[in-house]
């Protein structure tokens, strides 16, 4: 039980996913497909958010630099994404003990144990750039209708291909 | 210099872009564009030259992988950076008459900026180690090319243009899903990284969802039959020049895409043997080819004629995918190299008569041959290159497949194959008789022969298909290699 | 010169052809033909060196390079490859010389084209001639069917559009579905695709790569895919390709095209599968089992009678001699899949001795339309008044074509027959003679009745065809009766070929 309602993102993401998908497949309004592939898109950004977290976890920022780090933040950073990359590896919604202990394990060799529980970042990065592609898509595609409208004064798929059976 | 060679070959074209809009005039503009893609087309010279040395790994920004982005040169994939930047610069070279002719004056730096970063898209697809990369660029060409569809002359390019986008986009975020699901089950992005922490996990089904999604995302983006149904408007509204880059260059990086998701990350032994993706592919493919070739009989445009043709090429490449030899495998690849040149070179033919003849219908091309006789003369050995001819390239191909087909005892699909050929001989030679034996129709009368500035680029891409029909060691003897690495990582299959 | 660079000299030869042809192109048509003539004559003299060395016991070759990783484009020549090539780069000046007169008599268009194709078909025939293993052998036969593709359909109206289509559609069907598919299916079998005294398949048929019925069913794609050797049900592209010019009907049924036909399958039977691999192979058990060529035995002599029949219905002169060579196509086709010493030799002999007489008899034929405008035999009736040397050369070659003496034909029937015999086809060896009876009945009445006077009407007046068509028919007519008496050499000449094999 615990599992299926600690899926919640995953159900969401079908439900936003399909919706979008449903929308570009059905609806004959341009405007309502382009809106309907942003739905299906926005979906997607949310399955990686999503993925992202971390149970227990806070934002993934650095606070300062933390005194007697021989390796500097660089070293903290590939450090803490190893850790990440530990923990993802433990797949699905199993996040939690098994991340703390070897977060804690690895952190503890020779540094300043800083307990500290990240979310991992990188999804949010990659839907960063997806999110942009997606805004490119939807400026490309309202473009495109607009000339659509002015060559065939309606935005109606169904009329648009009629008119151009009959021409 | 020469180290940097693998991001030059990227961040050249792509800073370009940007410059070229804002120059604004558009003959400077035109030239340099030229300028750039000779350059890259050197680059992708100069990188395959070096693969006699090993593959070369270079690392963006100097961060070690896996953690950074990388960029892998090896064969296969300085072999598609060749053609894909050889057609690029050709094209452009013959383009300006025909993109006079086409596109409004006021459009043209943006066209050529569109295609600087069309021609980005690709190559970054195929130069980068990164799976996540590999979606940005193939949307970065993508939108481009969904821009310079729409460029088109006729008001039924901006709808194709909208159909490629909505399916394109559809098929691009499959492949990001499918993306997000590996990287949840292995934590990084590199593919090469993947591939080794893939070794370590039995099957899941995260991992059968991931290799779905992507799988049928590529479909889309490849033309596969039955997800084919964007290409033949999008190729037939969409201006000649930019139906001459795509046509070769665009459905082919995705089936490089795809035998990297294949050969590379998820290993044949999974697709094959734990999946009956062979089979399966087979099938698709070879009833992609008769029904595509079947539908090519029947058109009345030539550019869709040559469209549904391009749909079924795409099924013996894959068929050569599917057939998880190094035999099978080398045709495939050669055949995406023969096929980018016959079918460049043909639509370059087309894109001369849309010029001199002002229509694409096949009525108002009839006694052609007369009055444009070096182009017609062009279109018959592209044809025959298509049919699949001794000493044209497609028989290099279509050879290197039944070989193959037969030495895996895969009798059907041997004589599938053959007899689908035979439909591309009905299609090509319903033109050639038009062209030659009709009386002339009232455009063909007056029309007068291609321009030289535009004979010659075509000349040379069809003349290529018949150099590379007789002398194949850098065609076929380069896939071989490409087919042999390809083959040998999945045998080691990443385990570190 | 070595035979090695006579080799490739003769192949040479053609292609300089081609490119003269296009650069003196309309602007001076005398230098043009000249051009091709004295090319034709060096060619002949390339040919008749090389024959030296080739009869004489020599095997030269020639390796042009690889053409895909695994198959090279290489060249030996072996006594029959070199008695293909004389008789096509014979018969070729003689063509040239005939189509002058014709194309001028007839005031042809695009005569420049003409001759370039002619050219290329002669160099892809010396290719194939030439050719030391399949892939070549493949290549040079499909650059034949698009080289002659424009000399077929040289007119250029609907009547040509529609001939060139059945052409092309049943040529290229037949090499891509089962040509290609039988040289693909006997390189995976056998490991190599190179031409070998005794044959590449007897050691996997061994090994048991390939049973006896494949071995079968691998010849029957093999005749079936070598759609010019024009074997029923695929002949249709013969008749179909009477649209042509005579000069191209001469070129096609006499030195080019056929001939490759049937050399191919000489080739496959004698240097693939080996002629005593095809002859001891048997299927079925029991007290009688077939040969494994038994049904393209029978399949050949249908041919032959059934073609004789249609002939003798066409009253068109060109399409009679149509059906007429695809009766005598499958005689070379029977001798090969006779697989004996004697029927294989009398198969390679009448590729020389049909061609020449075959070759008379179209120019007499398209002498006849430049000079009498006559195309129905029912016409033709008093014309040896008016052209007595076409039609004697007509009746001269006739003998040939049945299988009389003094016809040089008489021998190879000879050798044919005695194939039927050793093997005991006797219902074969009864086709062979009725076949001759049937080309009687269908050849001997039209130079007969044309040396007769129309009942009633006043002879007519001597008018020959022109002299550059009358000459050249002459000189093959005199060939046709002058090779009777050199059969003895021929068939020594031809002799290794079958005995190589043991």
């Amino acid at each position: 039980m615990t599992d299926f309602l600690g899926l919640y993102n995953y159900w969401i993401v079908i439900f936003l996913m399909m919706t979008g998908f449903y929308i570009v497949i059905a609806r004959e309004n341009l405007i309502k497909t382009i809106i309907g592939l942003n739905i299906f898109q926005t979906s997607v950004f949310l399955l990686y958010i999503t993925m992202g977290k971390v149970n227990g976890g806070t934002a993934p920022i650095l606070k300062g630099s933390h005194s007697g780090e021989s390796h500097g933040a660089e070293g903290h950073g590939a450090e803490s994404h190893g850790a990440e990359s530990h923990g993802a590896e433990s797949h699905g919604a199993e996040h939690g003990q098994e991340l703390h202990a070897a977060a804690e394990g690895h952190l503890d060799s020779g540094v300043e144990a800083v307990t500290e529980i990240y979310s991992n970042p990188i999804p949010s990065v990659l839907m960063l750039t997806a999110i942009v592609v997606g805004i490119a898509t939807t400026a490309l595609a309202l473009a495109l209708v607009v000339r659509i409208r002015e060559e065939y004064g309606t935005i109606e798929e169904d009329e648009i291909l009629e008119m151009d059976r009959n021409s | 210099m020469i180290e940097q060679l693998p991001v030059l070959v990227i961040v050249i074209p792509l800073m370009a872009a940007p410059l070229f809009v804002l120059i604004g005039n558009r003959k400077l503009v035109l030239l340099l564009t030229q300028l750039v893609c000779w350059t890259v087309f050197g680059i992708t010279v100069s990188l395959l030259s070096r693969m006699q040395y090993g593959p070369i790994s270079y690392e963006l920004g100097g961060w070690p992988s896996p953690y950074g982005i990388v960029y892998n040169v090896d064969y296969l994939s300085a072999f598609v950076m060749l053609f894909v930047s050889g057609l690029g610069a050709i094209v452009i070279t013959y383009a300006p008459k025909s993109v006079e002719r086409e596109v409004h004056h006021s459009k043209h730096s943006l066209f050529y900026a569109s295609y600087l970063l069309c021609m980005t898209g690709l190559l970054g697809m195929c130069i980068t180690g990164d799976l996540f990369n590999v979606f940005v660029f193939l949307e970065i060409s993508s939108l481009s090319s969904y821009a310079l569809i729409s460029l088109g002359k006729t008001r039924r390019a901006p709808l194709a243009a909208l159909h490629y986008l909505i399916i394109g986009t559809v098929g691009a975020t499959f492949f990001l899903i499918g993306i997000g699901l590996l990287y949840q089950m292995t934590g990084t992005l590199n593919m090469a990284d993947i591939a080794s922490r893939l070794q370590a996990i039995e099957s899941s089904r995260t991992m059968l969802v991931a290799f779905a999604f992507m799988t049928v995302g590529l479909f889309i983006k490849m033309a596969v039959f039955p997800l084919h149904t964007w290409l033949p408007n999008a190729y037939t509204y969409a201006p000649s020049v930019v139906t001459c880059f795509i046509a070769a260059t665009a459905t082919k990086v995705s089936v490089y895409a795809f035998i990297r998701l294949i050969y590379v990350i998820f290993t044949p032994q999974f697709a094959f043997e734990r999946l009956p993706l062979d089979s399966a592919l087979m099938a698709f493919s070879l009833v992609g080819i008769f029904v595509a070739s079947a539908a090519a009989i029947y058109q009345t445009n030539i550019k869709r004629l040559l469209a549904y043709s391009s749909v079924a090429q795409i099924g013996y490449m894959l068929l050569g995918i599917s057939m998880s030899n190094v035999g099978g495998l080398t045709a495939g690849i050669t055949h995406m190299f023969n096929h980018a040149l016959i079918k460049g070179g043909l639509f370059m033919v087309v894109g001369c008569f849309a010029l001199r003849i002002g229509s694409l219908k096949l009525e108002d091309l009839r006694g052609a041959g007369k009055t444009m006789p070096l182009t017609s003369f062009a279109w018959v050995v592209g044809g025959l290159g298509l049919i699949g001819v001794p000493m044209t390239a497609g028989f290099v191909s279509k050879w290197l497949l039944l070989t193959s087909a037969l030495s895996l005892e895969l009798w059907p699909v041997a004589v599938l194959m053959l007899l689908s050929s035979l439909l591309a001989v009905v299609y090509i030679w319903r033109v050639v008789e038009i062209l030659y034996f009709s009386p002339a129709s009232h455009l063909a009368k007056t029309a007068k022969e291609a321009p030289m500035a535009m004979l010659i680029p075509t000349y040379i891409v069809i003349g290529s298909t018949i150099v590379f029909g007789c002398w194949t060691v850098y065609s076929a003897g380069i896939a071989h290699a490409a087919a042999e690495s390809l083959l040998g990582i999945s045998q080691m299959g990443g385990v570190q | 010169m070595t035979p090695e660079n006579l080799i490739w000299i003769a192949m040479l030869l053609p292609l300089v052809a081609i490119a003269l042809v296009f650069i003196i192109g309309e602007k001076s048509p005398n230098i043009r033909e000249s051009c091709t003539i004295g090319i034709a004559v060096t060619l002949f003299w390339v040919t008749t060196r090389l024959a030296g060395f080739v009869f004489s016991g020599g095997r030269p070759s020639f390796k042009m390079g690889e053409m895909l990783p695994g198959f090279e484009i290489a060249f030996t020549v072996e006594p029959l490859g070199m008695l293909f090539a004389l008789v096509a780069s014979g018969l070729w000046i003689l063509t040239t010389v005939y189509a002058i007169g014709y194309m001028r008599g007839h005031h042809e268009k695009n005569q420049t084209r003409f001759y370039a194709c002619f050219a290329s078909a002669i160099f892809a025939a010396l290719a194939a001639a030439f050719a030391a293993n399949l892939f070549t052998l493949f290549v040079a036969y499909e650059l034949m069917t698009i080289s002659t593709y424009p000399l077929v359909t040289h007119h250029g109206d609907e009547k040509a559009k529609k001939g060139g289509r059945i052409y092309l559609g049943i040529l290229l069907s037949t090499s891509v579905a089962f040509f290609m598919l039988a040289i693909a299916w006997t390189w995976t079998v056998a490991g190599t695709l190179d031409f070998t005294p005794g044959g590449i398949l007897a050691q996997p048929n061994i090994d048991g790569k390939i049973s006896d019925f494949q071995l079968s069913v691998l010849l029957g794609l093999f005749a079936f895919g070598i759609g010019k050797a024009a074997i029923m049900p695929f002949h249709r592209w013969l008749p179909a390709a009477m649209v042509a010019p005579t000069p191209v009907s001469a070129l096609l049924h006499a030195v080019a095209v056929v001939k490759v036909g049937v050399f191919s399958i000489l080739k496959v039977s004698i240097y693939i599968f080996g002629i005593d691999l095809i002859s001891e192979t048997r299927l079925g058990e029991g007290a009688n089992p077939i040969m494994m060529s038994d049904w393209l035995c029978y399949l050949a002599g249908a041919t032959i009678l059934l073609a004789s029949l249609v002939a003798m219905t066409k009253d068109n002169l060109k399409a009679r001699l149509a059906y007429s060579t695809i009766s005598q196509l499958a005689y070379i086709t029977l001798g090969a899949a006779l697989a004996t010493s004697d029927s294989v030799i009398g198969g390679g002999m009448h590729i020389a001795m049909h061609a020449v007489g075959k070759i008379t008899l179209f120019f007499c034929a398209g002498a006849i339309y430049v000079g009498a405008h006559k195309t129905n035999i029912s016409d033709m009736r008093g014309l040896g008044r008016a052209m007595p040397l076409t039609m004697g050369a007509f009746l001269l070659a006739t003998l040939s074509i049945i299988g009389l003496p003094p016809g040089g034909g008489a021998w190879s029937k000879w050798f044919l027959a005695l194939g039927t015999v050793q093997t005991g086809h006797f219902w074969l060896l009864a086709a062979l003679m009725i076949s001759s009876l049937l080309n009687i009945a269908y050849l001997i009445p039209i130079p007969i009745r044309a040396f007769m006077t129309p009942a009633g009407e006043a002879p007519m007046k001597f008018k020959e065809a022109p002299m550059m068509c009358v000459v050249p028919l002459c000189i093959t007519a005199v060939g046709s009766v002058a090779l009777f008496f050199f059969g003895n050499e021929i068939y020594d000449v031809l002799l290794p070929i079958a005995t190589s094999a043991r």
